[in-house]
């Protein structure tokens, strides 16, 4: 064969392997949304899930889920931020810094099980948290830092080294020049990292089951003070969210209509990661257009 | 490659009492770990002109313009000894205030590198970080450096727009007027034409010429014709030393030393 017929040959298998990915990607979420979005209805979206009898809704694991991703970024976000700007500006290159690096490294490759059963057994346990929004939380952050960190110690590693000497060559200090100049231009990076981030915790079960426990006390919506015992915003109740609850009634559900809800939640679940995907990818794209100028990438 | 006998110097001495001396190196050496880049190198910038440094790829001018304003100082493991005369303070000294020396010597680097913020702010943000808050005051500095560096009937409109659109020698241009607007009083520039085009070079140079009315420049180039054109003094840089100082119809036309003779003639090496 000579040279010219490899490349049409080489051409003709990517071509197909690349088709063949996006076809399996576009079975499973049609089906996932013919399956389950004739069964989404406001009712079943705001409704309370029910034990026994069909026609329950998911409002409350909805709540629980977004509550949970709110608290989880609140904590994961500046810790992030510190820990990715220290590895990326100041962290001296020697074997503690890559000890460190590796560590992150391993931590984002940890199975999301084990990490809640580490949770189970340091916060719910260890510091008495219980089954909690607050333990799981906690385990989500565990989950999600390694690899929100890696994002912006990627982000601003990417930031050519003259923006900072432009910084210092104006008398601004390494701190100044950091946060004003270089996270700055980092940012449609950081923000896609972090929009990424709550897509995965979204949908995030395994972590959740034995931290955040597989069932919620009655809410009171009424009640909006975090510190009372039946208040949505309680953060050491018990909450089971979405995906924990398409885990629970495919495993122990006994409602009658148990394929229809947890296909419903599924299409429920996958549209919000989509949602935050296309959200991730929107927001970096406009402020990389409002940072450089350039009216349109794609 | 020719060898040359480092020894062999001519380093005009401008210190004399004749001329004011906007900055002096003393006996500078440069070293990163155990390989020393600089080997102590001692020269004299008459204030109010432009001094060229020219040399071959590794000579050691950038390196030693880098360290007139500490620049390398960011770079780990590297060391750098000697004087830097500075209105009668060493600023290479260990109690000198960085980033305030950093105020009075300014730099422009090889390659163009506008902050990722509009045009307006690329010039006014290390003022207001440096504690200038009157819009008044920013607004004229705005305009007056931008015209300074030739910039601004291009822009004038556009001020609220990305720097990065800016074509590369406008980047520059933009580049400089960010480094005057901290009103230094000694501009370093590194190589700054090496990636724009001819015209933008050539515009470049005229800027050069206006702003030596009121800064002292020193500026490392490659291209010979273009210290020719634009500068008073010339040093000649040789693997680390420098070997000849003078001025530059002189280095040029009539160089004391061998090497300088065949590095300006286009023999060395």
């Amino acid at each position: 064969m000579t040279p010219r017929k490899w490349d049409k040959v080489a051409t003709v298998v990517l071509y197909m392997i690349s088709i063949f990915i996006i076809f399996v990607l576009a079975f499973l979420l049609l089906y996932i949304l013919i399956t389950g979005l004739p069964h989404v209805s406001w009712h079943f979206i705001t409704g309370k899930s029910s034990s026994f009898q069909a026609g329950g809704g998911i409002g409350v694991q909805l709540f629980n889920s977004i509550y949970l991703l709110v608290l989880a970024m609140i904590i994961s976000v500046p810790l992030s931020l510190g820990a990715g700007i220290w590895l990326s500006e100041y962290a001296p290159k020697n074997w503690v810094t890559s000890l460190i690096r590796n560590a992150i490294e391993i931590l984002s490759s940890l199975p999301s099980v084990v990490v809640g059963l580490f949770g189970f057994l340091v916060f719910s346990i260890q510091m008495n948290f219980g089954f909690s929004i607050l333990s799981g939380a906690l385990a989500l952050t565990v989950f999600n830092l390694p690899l929100l960190t890696r994002k912006v110690e990627d982000s601003l590693q990417a930031i050519h080294y003259t923006q900072r000497e432009a910084g210092y060559a104006l008398g601004l200090s390494r701190w100044e020049t950091v946060i004003h100049v270089v996270v700055p231009a980092a940012l449609p990076g950081i923000i896609t990292g972090m929009i990424l981030g709550m897509g995965r915790i979204f949908g995030e079960a395994a972590a959740l089951i034995y931290t955040a426990g597989q069932s919620s006390p009655p809410l009171d919506f009424s009640n909006w003070n975090p510190l009372y015992i039946a208040s949505p915003l309680n953060p050491m109740r018990s909450a089971e969210t979405l995906a924990v609850h398409i885990w629970k009634i495919n495993s122990e559900g006994i409602i009658p209509d148990a394929t229809q809800v947890s296909a419903a939640s599924s299409a429920v679940l996958v549209l919000f990661v989509l949602l935050l995907n296309f959200l991730a990818r929107y927001v970096g794209n406009r402020l990389y257009a409002h940072l450089t100028g350039v009216k349109e990438r794609n | 490659m020719k060898t040359y006998d480092s020894n062999d110097r001519y380093i005009k001495e401008l210190d004399d009492g004749k001329r004011e001396i906007a900055l002096s190196t003393d006996d500078i050496h440069v070293s990163y770990g155990i390989h020393e880049a600089i080997h102590g190198v001692s020269l004299a910038f008459e204030r109010y002109k432009i001094t060229a440094l020219i040399g071959a790829s590794g000579s050691g001018k950038s390196t030693y313009l880098r360290s007139l304003n500490r620049m390398n100082d960011n770079i780990s493991g590297t060391k750098v000894t000697g004087k830097i005369m500075y209105r009668g303070i060493d600023v290479n000294g260990d109690d000198v205030d960085v980033y305030e020396m950093r105020k009075h010597i300014g730099m422009v680097f090889q390659q163009p590198n506008p902050f990722a913020k509009s045009i307006y702010d690329n010039i006014t943000f290390a003022l207001k970080r440096h504690g200038e808050k009157n819009k008044k005051v920013l607004d004229e500095i705005v305009e007056t450096t931008l015209k300074q560096a030739g910039l601004w009937n291009q822009v004038k409109d556009d001020l609220h727009q990305s720097a990065l659109a800016l074509s590369g020698g406008q980047a520059q241009r933009l580049c400089i007027a960010r480094a005057i607007a901290m009103k230094p009083d000694i501009l370093l520039l590194d190589e700054p034409a090496a990636v724009l085009d001819p015209i933008s070079t050539a515009t470049l140079e005229e800027t050069l010429m206006e702003l030596k009315e009121h800064y002292t420049i020193i500026i490392v180039t490659h291209n010979m014709q273009q210290a020719g054109r634009i500068s008073d003094y010339t040093a000649f840089f040789h693997l680390g030393d420098a070997l000849e100082y003078d001025e530059t119809r002189k280095i040029f036309t009539r160089p004391k030393i061998q090497a300088t003779e065949d590095y300006v003639s286009g023999h060395f090496g």
